[in-house]
């Protein structure tokens, strides 16, 4: 059976032109799934919608 | 080689550690020993025990001669040197060195063009009078906590050589651990000056972000990367951080603030200083040694009173996501044409990071906005934070997992949890050592921004009381 996470993996693999061999894949998938899991954890806190990004610029 | 025995002592202590780089400076400037004599000590010292440390990936000996040949001759004519005067030092191969091609722990970057000039860092550290004798091995692309390369080999931990330096500084702690040199620079993005210092027993120097200039250095995650200093005592800590301070146009996030030296100012009394131990996240997923360290230092500070910071783990989620996705973005051209010259995991990991959603990445600098504005206020109430540098003293090489309360977890995720919260938002943080036996292990010593010499003052008042020292390396 298809993990969930492959077709996605494959999708943005192509559109990025990123060769990923099978071998690869198990590994790839593995530590998207962790990072993922960070990314909810910080997308399931609420920011006021003002809230600015910490990116460095200055003009 | 066998070292004049007349010199000997103005360069090593009894236990063959290396003196303090302000008494080999002032020796020099003396005309005690020559700055080739103590250059020839740490070439020596790098011949007889880098084989087995595996700390140095080049070893810059005819520039360094050159360069205290050049030393010498200016003492002799009556010029004016500065406070690293004749004082070896080497850098995590991140940073270009004239003449090398900047490898950052990697096989791609070999590829590169042999650097023609110096990183900001070194130019500044050579202006003191210090001297450059290698660069120094890391993990692949700094993307790394055990200090364990693919292409070069670990760097080894000098009090158990069966055992880790930590990264992806490995070199830098190894170097300074074992005494080959008494200074060595590094980077830190989310702990790898930090865990290092902490597995290698010394001191080491994460300042505020923006603070040093990292203009010539390989990057990593533009925003958290940091370069800094690790030392054998706080005084030689000091001494170069505050030789390698000021603005530089050539790193677009370096501050415009002035040089505000911290040397002179480490002997100030820290009683008026408000101490917490961070609580909460920070007591959690400690090997006892980690809790006694803390323990030590808090006792010996008269800490009374935990500081619960907010949403610590979310915050270091933020930061592996982001971290991940800013060296993704670095490395997508090489991801394309040369992804079999990778360390595999390193690869894989990076790979990763090129799928994260791009909203998932805005909200985690989001969020850093946030945290930075919540802890920031909690430093109306106090001055200084302890926390753990480390869970656990150095793992053994290649030890994939450890058990902690009980439950078995991978070492290398691990190993950062600690330090990556705080390098988040950029705080300044000396990592002192706790000289525990067998083996030695850190305590972070964290102040608000800008406020370099308050981590330092405490990290010299500890050091005075002999709560933490860096231990002389058994047979190094």
């Amino acid at each position: 059976m298809a993990e969930p996470l492959d077709d996605y993996i494959d999708a943005v693999a192509g559109a990025l032109g990123l060769p990923i061999e099978d071998a690869w894949k198990p590994s790839v998938r593995a530590n998207l799934a962790v990072t993922l899991k960070m990314a909810k954890m910080v997308d399931e806190f609420p920011l006021p919608d003002e809230t600015e990004p910490a990116s460095i610029y200055a003009a | 080689m066998q070292l004049d025995p007349v010199v000997t002592p103005h360069i090593f202590q009894p236990n063959g550690a290396w003196r303090p780089a302000s008494e080999i400076a002032q020796a020099v400037a003396a005309k005690k020993i020559s700055a080739l004599a103590v250059t020839e000590a740490a070439l020596a010292r790098i011949a007889e025990h880098d084989p087995v440390l595996n700390a140095f990936t080049d070893v810059t000996a005819d520039r360094a001669r050159a360069t205290a040949k050049a030393l010498d001759a200016a003492i002799a004519s009556g010029q004016s040197v500065g406070p690293l005067a004749g004082v070896p030092f080497a850098v995590k191969n991140l940073f270009d060195v004239t003449g090398l091609p900047t490898r950052a722990g990697s096989r791609i970057n070999r590829d590169r063009p042999a650097s023609t000039r110096d990183a900001t860092l070194v130019e500044r550290m050579e202006a003191a009078g210090a001297i450059l004798v290698g660069a120094l091995n890391m993990g692949e692309y700094a993307y790394d906590f055990t200090g364990e390369n693919f292409h070069d080999g670990p760097s080894r931990n000098p009090h158990d050589v069966t055992r880790m330096t930590g990264g992806s500084s490995g070199g830098s702690g190894g170097a300074v651990g074992g005494s080959l040199v008494p200074l060595a620079l590094g980077s830190d993005t989310n702990g790898s000056i930090r865990v290092p210092s902490s597995f290698c027993g010394i001191f080491g120097l994460k300042p505020t972000y923006g603070r040093l200039s990292r203009a010539r250095s390989f990057p990593f995650v533009a925003s958290f990367d940091h370069l800094g200093p690790f030392a054998r005592s706080v005084e030689d800590l000091a001494l170069s951080y505050d030789a390698m301070q000021g603005p530089d146009a050539e790193d677009a996030a370096c501050s415009t603030r002035a040089i505000e030296p911290v040397t002179a100012l480490l002997g100030q009394d820290i009683g008026s200083l408000r101490i917490a131990a961070a609580g909460g996240y920070f007591r959690k997923n400690l090997f006892p040694e980690a809790q006694e360290a803390v323990a030590r230092v808090t006792k010996a500070l008269g800490v009374t009173r935990d500081f619960e910071l907010p949403e610590v783990a979310r915050a270091r989620s933020a930061a592996y996501v982001i971290s991940t996705v800013e060296g993704a973005s670095l490395h997508l051209d090489r991801l394309r044409t040369r992804p079999n010259d990778f360390d595999p995991a390193v690869r894989d990991r990076l790979l990763a990071g090129a799928m994260v959603p791009a909203p998932l990445v805005d909200r985690a600098q989001k969020f850093r906005r946030w945290y930075r504005a919540k802890v920031l206020e909690l430093f109306k109430e106090v001055d200084v934070i302890i926390a753990p540098a480390t869970p656990c003293i150095a793992p053994k090489l290649g030890q994939a997992t450890f058990v902690l309360d009980g439950v078995e977890l991978p070492v290398r995720a691990n190993i950062g949890i600690h330090t990556q919260p705080i390098s988040f938002i950029g705080l300044p943080v000396v990592a002192v050592p706790v000289p525990l036996d067998p083996m030695p292990i850190g305590v972070q010593i964290i102040a608000a921004p800008w406020r370099e010499d308050i981590a330092l003052r405490v990290a010299y008042a500890l050091e005075r009381a002999g709560v933490v020292a860096a231990p002389s390396a058994k047979g190094f």
